[in-house]
């Protein structure tokens, strides 16, 4: 519909000479209006720079996007062509998928053989982001709750591990259960009132759910030290060896990044995850048909500060050190953006999303300035332009077509 | 001790309510929490700074203190209204049929990227209002109410008249309230929504200016962050009086102004951040709708 507006428009614009004016003269004022608005903030060389280049920025895009059309098309064509002759002559074999995988997994597994410490140190950083971003996805990816106050779940698994290794001296595995216990059950404590609230609201409490818990570690000075955090934390023994050492604790990431997979993707596929999806869809719906739509909610909250307490854990395991300053709204916020990266709802693309927000401002450490700049304004450009992040969850695209949940106004909307 | 708390409760609630004005009015139309609205305010404050400074440079300052208020306050206004009409019209409007999460998600993205953005351009350390006028007040029984208070007070109050009176008696407001309630049959009886939805914005914006200009005067320093957390408390407050009422919101900022500076001096300053975010859960368990705002039936 829309893209048969802006076509029709385009052929109206066409055939006047206005459009060859405005051609130039659309960015120029777009550019003079934004290069104003920076005016104050840097005095007039910087906004003369800002308009020369916006200027430069948007002639290219608009000129480019003119011809980003008949460019797809052609790119397209030839692509069949490419792929019909070569089936046509290699008859071609199914790729086996699984070599792929087995590849993947090769690396995967290989690194701490080559790979500088540093590397490592990061990749372990981007499987607990994995793990938080699976449990943030499940309930804001398969229930459509949406969390924003996520990283509390964190910080409690986090600060239990830390409270119960320093101060009562237990050890990891004895300590895990504990901390992932509490922060599920914090989620539930949560979701009992919570969830008697919609969409924005729930969003707005617990964004002040997540605040309040790190007020709370910040001034129970008694018990969490406040500011200056909790040190000393022991890391975990696996057969009466600590896994301090960097390559042995990559492989324990990755152990427990698999069975955050596993498990989520085992839940994601039962009756529990199928009815995740229908009360994300359409919640009316969904108890019509004798969901119990408070319960699976429930389930879904609990679920995932489930995980999110894991990963808290292996976090101040890691770390050996935690701190309120760790789990502010912007963690938050950088969770949720891993999972609408990835996709909401699609566990490989949510593991792909948060590896990519984890590795890619390491990568880009001189421009490390710019990092929260470029997270702010790619959000905004992703809702834009591809609001259902770089994977689709399978389920809705085969059986149903397009989730409102993601797209929105696609279908019709009931919404009054 | 009491009334003293009761003053700088109103000053502070003056200030949330006239950010809590915008959260309120753009909610009401667009069913959007407009999480950049705190940066504006954050703007506001920054824009007074700079063009205090700017003033001063030239010796308008100098030659006369209230024209160059007058201007400061003017030209941030301008200023913060152009970024609410530019936000809207990047971040806001492509998204209008999209689903309900994704505006949502872009005022974050919109917030994060204002916050750095000042942070780049202005420095992360704190800046300091420029020191033009002596702290003055007068005493009352031991009590002591600065000038700059009282000013706060009657600004916010004379704003939310203004408004007031902008919404029930001008075309405009009345071409606002037809679009909150129905933006389909508004549409269809003549009124652009696309112009509503951008004075809306403007609207919100000029008054987030004025109370982040007041903010800046009134602590003498600010902060990129500051945006976020006042954004929050006022959109508490618009929550409180229920959202999408405009005596709502004013009513909610009051009382949460007040709520907040009593309860720091009695109970304990430490979880003075805390408050709001207690006060606005409390409410939306008990009454989601808010003191003044109407129930919302769910439809099919």
């Amino acid at each position: 519909m829309r893209e048969q507006r802006a076509e029709s428009k385009e052929q109206r614009a066409k055939d006047t000479d206005k459009k060859r004016l405005g051609f130039v003269l659309r960015p120029v004022i777009i550019a003079l209006w934004l290069a104003l608005l920076f005016l104050p903030f840097r005095g007039i060389k910087d906004a003369l720079i800002l308009f020369v280049t916006l200027s430069i920025l948007l002639f290219i895009f608009r000129a480019l996007s003119g011809y980003a059309k008949t460019l797809t098309e052609k790119f397209n064509v030839i692509r069949q062509s490419v792929s019909s002759g070569l089936e046509t002559v290699y008859a071609r074999p199914k790729t086996p998928r699984f070599v792929a995988y087995l590849l993947l997994l090769g690396f995967i597994l290989s690194v701490p053989f080559f790979a500088k410490d540093y590397f490592i140190d990061v990749l372990i950083l981007a499987g607990i982001y994995v793990i938080l971003a699976q449990g943030l996805n499940v309930v804001v990816g398969f229930a459509g709750l949406l969390n924003l106050g996520f990283v509390a779940f964190y910080a409690i698994g986090a600060y239990s591990y830390a409270l119960l290794n320093t101060k009562m001296g237990l050890g990891f595995w004895s300590a895990l259960p504990l901390s992932v216990v509490l922060a599920s059950f914090s989620g539930f404590l949560l979701a009992v009132p919570a969830l008697r609230l919609k969409g924005d609201y729930l969003a707005i409490v617990t964004l002040g759910f997540g605040e309040i818990v790190r007020l709370v570690l910040n001034n129970w000075d008694s018990v969490t030290k406040g500011p200056n955090g909790i040190g000393g934390i022991e890391p975990p023994y696996l057969f009466a060896t600590p896994l301090g050492g960097l390559s042995y604790y990559y492989y324990f990431i990755l152990a427990f990044v698999a069975l955050t997979v596993f498990m989520v993707r085992r839940v994601y596929k039962s009756r529990t995850g199928r009815a995740w999806v229908a009360i994300r869809e359409d919640e009316i719906a969904s108890s019509s048909i004798g969901i119990n739509t408070t319960a699976y909610k429930l389930y879904a909250f609990a679920f995932g500060a489930f995980w999110a307490g894991a990963a808290g854990a292996l976090f101040a395991a890691k770390m050996q050190f935690v701190s309120p300053e760790s789990f502010t709204f912007m963690e938050s916020v950088l969770i949720l953006s891993m999972v609408i990266l990835g996709g909401l709802g699609s566990i490989p693309g949510v593991i792909l999303g948060a590896v990519i927000l984890v590795i890619l401002p390491e990568m880009l450490r001189e421009i490390q300035l710019y990092r929260m700049l470029a997270l702010g304004s790619g959000l905004v450009l992703l809702m834009i332009f591809r609001p259902q992040g770089l994977f689709r969850p399978g389920r809705l695209s085969r059986l149903a077509g397009e989730s409102r949940y993601l797209m929105g106004g696609k279908g019709v909307s009931f919404r009054s | 001790m009491f009334v003293q708390q009761v003053i700088n409760g109103l000053t502070v609630g003056g200030v949330y309510a006239l950010i809590a004005l915008g959260y309120t009015m753009v909610y009401g139309i667009l069913e959007l929490i407009n999480f950049a609205h705190g940066e504006i305010y954050m703007l506001g404050a920054y824009l007074g700074i700079i063009f205090l400074g700017f003033f001063t440079a030239i010796g308008l300052t100098s030659y006369s203190l209230p024209l160059a208020l007058a201007l400061t306050f003017v030209l941030s206004i301008v200023f913060c209204s152009a970024y609410g009409f530019t936000i809207e019209k990047t971040a806001y409007k492509p998204l209008r049929n999209a689903s309900r999460l994704s505006p949502l998600i872009s005022a974050i993205g919109v917030s994060i990227f204002l916050q750095n953005y000042v942070m780049l351009t202005q420095g992360a350390t704190d800046k300091v209002f420029p020191h033009l006028f002596e702290e003055t007040g007068f005493e009352m029984q031991g009590m002591t109410f600065t000038y700059i208070q009282i000013f706060i007070i009657v600004v916010s109050a004379v704003l939310m008249m203004l408004l007031n009176l902008f919404i029930t008696k001008t075309r405009m407001g009345k071409a606002m309230r037809a679009v909150a309630q129905d933006k389909t049959m508004a549409s269809l009886v003549g009124i652009n929504i696309d112009t509503v939805i951008s004075v809306t914005f403007v609207i919100g914006s000029g008054l987030a200016a004025v109370a982040g200009l007041m903010v800046a005067m009134y602590y003498g320093l600010v902060n990129y962050s500051i945006g976020y957390i006042a954004g929050i408390k006022a959109f508490t407050a618009a929550v409180l009086g229920g959202i999408g009422s405009i005596p709502g919101a004013m009513f909610g900022g009051i009382l949460l102004g007040l709520v907040e500076s009593l309860s720091s001096s009695y109970i304990s300053p430490e979880y003075k951040d805390a408050y709001a975010f207690i006060i606005l859960i409390i409410i939306l368990f008990i009454k989601p709708s808010g003191l003044f705002g109407k129930a919302h039936e769910e439809k099919v």
